[in-house]
């Protein structure tokens, strides 16, 4: 479930970062002021386990599909949250480095998704109440299975909200949550299970490895984070949800959250805009069309109060230049790619 | 995922360490440039496809300029895009105003938007490829910091990606050896936990060893990255330049511009 940049829109992209980042502060402070001095190799080395770990599958038996270590959970479990946490949004920003699974600015809402859910929600306030500090047992079994899957389905559920609120995709807010949420039940016991596993193997085999039992700290310092936590996304949640009900008191509409973007940055774009329309007028290279831009955005972003049909208000001979103009244009960013690359292979490169 | 895809990271690294004019700007400014560029295409209304396609010049300057291979780049957003793709594939389904008609053909808004999602997605996830090939992963942890996010996160990510090929490297001989044994019956539930806790256990006891041999170098919390590259005028230029370009495709419709002057402005 990890969000694409092409699903995000600037304003949630740019608030999750802003949340993750918090959050990465606070737990690099967090970490660095634990005793744990060889918690920096192991966490690193932690990170590139989950990676591997993430391409063995086991099958499922009568399903004929597989499953795989999530990640979130044994981390919490192995490290304790904080530590959890920026080995978990580690681990993501390399995927999207490296893999482009997940996308650049869709990567706040990854490392919330994926990391703040496990870490802050489900392993202190359901794992550790569950499992009292146990490991192998039916009780230990019960909790990885329950953390993970409340862990997962909070996450899938912020995707939605997530993706409803950039407004780029036309999927109605229910039907994504009524996608979203079975299959990730599914997932979540499939990564519940996989995690008990694990543990219990290590708690047989070498129960030194693992945190002993009264995990490190009390309950009050890690329920701060997490209300902290809350309390930033609530505001952050809210201050996106309160802004669009006001335009679109039917609820579920928000999702024209399209809006999102343009209201702040096609106001400043219309000021240079009209600055800049006389000027262009006279330079008459391009006659006129800088004008026509003016109105297509305006009539974009008027639809805010009218229906939200009211974008098809676009000229056939527009939607005609435009074609035409952007099959030129990519065939010239083509040309230059091939010119500029002929260009780098005849200049001999300094000391290669 | 699967193991043959470390190569790819490899050689991702391998590129960034290519002497071209691309590769010599400092991180710092390809990085955020790079940002940018992903903002200002993600900021364009749903419908919008033209006015985006003179953003495709960054990436391919990038990939062009840097000698990248473009089949490298296309390969891996290929593989990124299911999950981009079975989003954006609802948009036709949901949305079916017609918004043009070329000839007998209706298009409609979703079909547009799903175009424009489709075509965000290759910008964005190219421009980001095309950032990591050419910086690499050393100097983007270096900008990074320099760029004042968190040592302890930054340390943390260049430890992951040291170690990336080292457990991913163990996690393969493990598994071709469990697969040699069963008769390629697929892994079970039982023998997965054992499998993977042993590999657990062995990366932990790495980590031990890792740790020992810092300490005893003298190694204080902190990861010193050389710093390779300074800021110099061509960077002021490079940056100041791209966001020019990205401001000035962001504001007109740069695409029906040329289209209008070829056409003849019949519109």
């Amino acid at each position: 479930m990890h969000m694409a940049d092409a699903l995000v829109s600037p304003a949630v992209g740019g608030t999750l970062w802003a949340v993750a980042g918090g959050l990465i502060a606070f737990c690099g402070r967090k970490v660095r002021r634990s005793l744990r001095d060889n918690l920096v190799p192991l966490m690193g080395v932690l990170g590139a386990f989950i990676f591997a770990a993430q391409m063995i599958n086991f099958s499922i038996p009568g399903t004929g599909s597989s499953g795989h270590l999530g990640g979130g959970l044994i981390l919490s479990v192995l490290l304790g949250p904080y530590a959890a946490f920026l080995v978990i949004a580690s681990v993501l920003t390399v995927q999207a480095l490296f893999f482009a699974d997940g996308g650049l600015l869709a990567l706040g809402c990854n490392i919330f998704n994926l990391g703040f859910f496990p870490a802050f929600i489900a392993y202190p306030l359901l794992y550790r109440t569950i499992a009292k500090g146990q490991y192998g047992t039916p009780r230990a079994w019960v909790a990885a299975t329950v953390a993970a899957v409340v862990g997962l389905q909070l996450g899938a559920f912020s995707v939605v909200l997530e993706t409803t609120a950039s407004g780029i995709s036309e999927l109605p807010f229910a039907t994504f949550v009524l996608m979203m949420l079975p299959i990730h039940l599914a997932i979540g016991v499939v990564e519940g299970l996989a995690t008990a596993a694990v543990v219990s193997f290590v708690a047989q085999a070498r129960p030194e490895a693992l945190p002993a039992a009264p995990a490190p700290a009390g309950a009050a310092a890690t329920l701060r984070p997490v209300l902290i936590g809350l309390a930033i996304a609530a505001v952050a949640v809210g201050g996106v949800a309160s802004w669009f009900a006001a335009t679109h008191p039917d609820g579920l509409e928000w999702a024209m959250a399209k809006v999102s973007g343009k209201e702040e940055l096609a106001a400043p774009a219309a000021g240079i805009h009209q600055s800049l329309a006389s000027l262009q007028a006279k330079t008459a290279l391009l006659p006129d069309y800088g004008f026509k831009g003016a109105e297509a955005e305006s009539a974009a972003a008027a639809p805010a109060a009218a229906e939200p049909k009211a974008w098809p208000a676009v000229s056939a001979g527009k939607s005609v230049a435009g074609i035409v103009g952007g099959v030129m244009t990519l065939a010239l960013a083509c040309l230059a790619g091939l010119a500029l690359k002929a260009h780098s292979q005849r200049r001999p490169s300094g000391n290669n | 995922m699967k193991f043959a895809d470390w190569t790819g990271i490899g050689r991702m690294d391998e590129m960034a360490r290519l002497a071209s004019p691309v590769q010599r700007l400092d991180a710092r400014g390809k990085a955020v440039v790079t940002l940018a560029f992903i903002v200002a295409v993600m900021s364009f209304p749903r419908h919008e496809v033209s006015a985006l396609t003179p953003f495709l010049l960054y990436p391919i300057a990038l990939i062009s300029l840097g000698r990248i291979p473009l089949w490298f780049i296309v390969k891996k957003t290929i593989v990124a895009a299911p999950f981009a793709l079975a989003i954006a594939i609802f948009n036709p389904i949901i949305d079916r105003a017609p918004l043009a008609s070329v000839g007998p053909l209706v298009v409609t808004g979703g079909w547009v938007s799903f175009a424009s999602i489709m075509f965000r997605f290759v910008l964005t996830v190219g421009a980001a490829l095309a950032l990591v090939a050419c910086t690499g992963m050393n100097r983007l942890g270096a900008a990074m910091e320099q760029l004042g996010i968190p040592r302890a996160f930054v340390v943390q990510l260049l430890f992951l990606y040291r170690y990336l090929f080292v457990i991913s490297d163990h996690a393969g001989k493990m598994t071709r050896s469990a697969e040699l044994r069963s008769g390629g019956r697929p892994l079970g539930f039982r023998l997965y936990g054992s499998m993977i806790g042993h590999l657990l256990l062995r990366s932990m006891a790495r980590a031990e060893r890792v740790h020992r041999a810092m300490v005893a170098r003298g190694f204080d919390g902190r990861i010193r990255v050389l710093r390779q590259t300074r800021f110099q005028w061509r960077d002021a230029l490079f940056i100041c330049g791209c966001l020019a370009l990205f401001a000035a495709a962001r504001v007109w419709n740069l695409a029906a511009g040329l289209g209008q002057l070829l056409a003849g402005g019949a519109s």
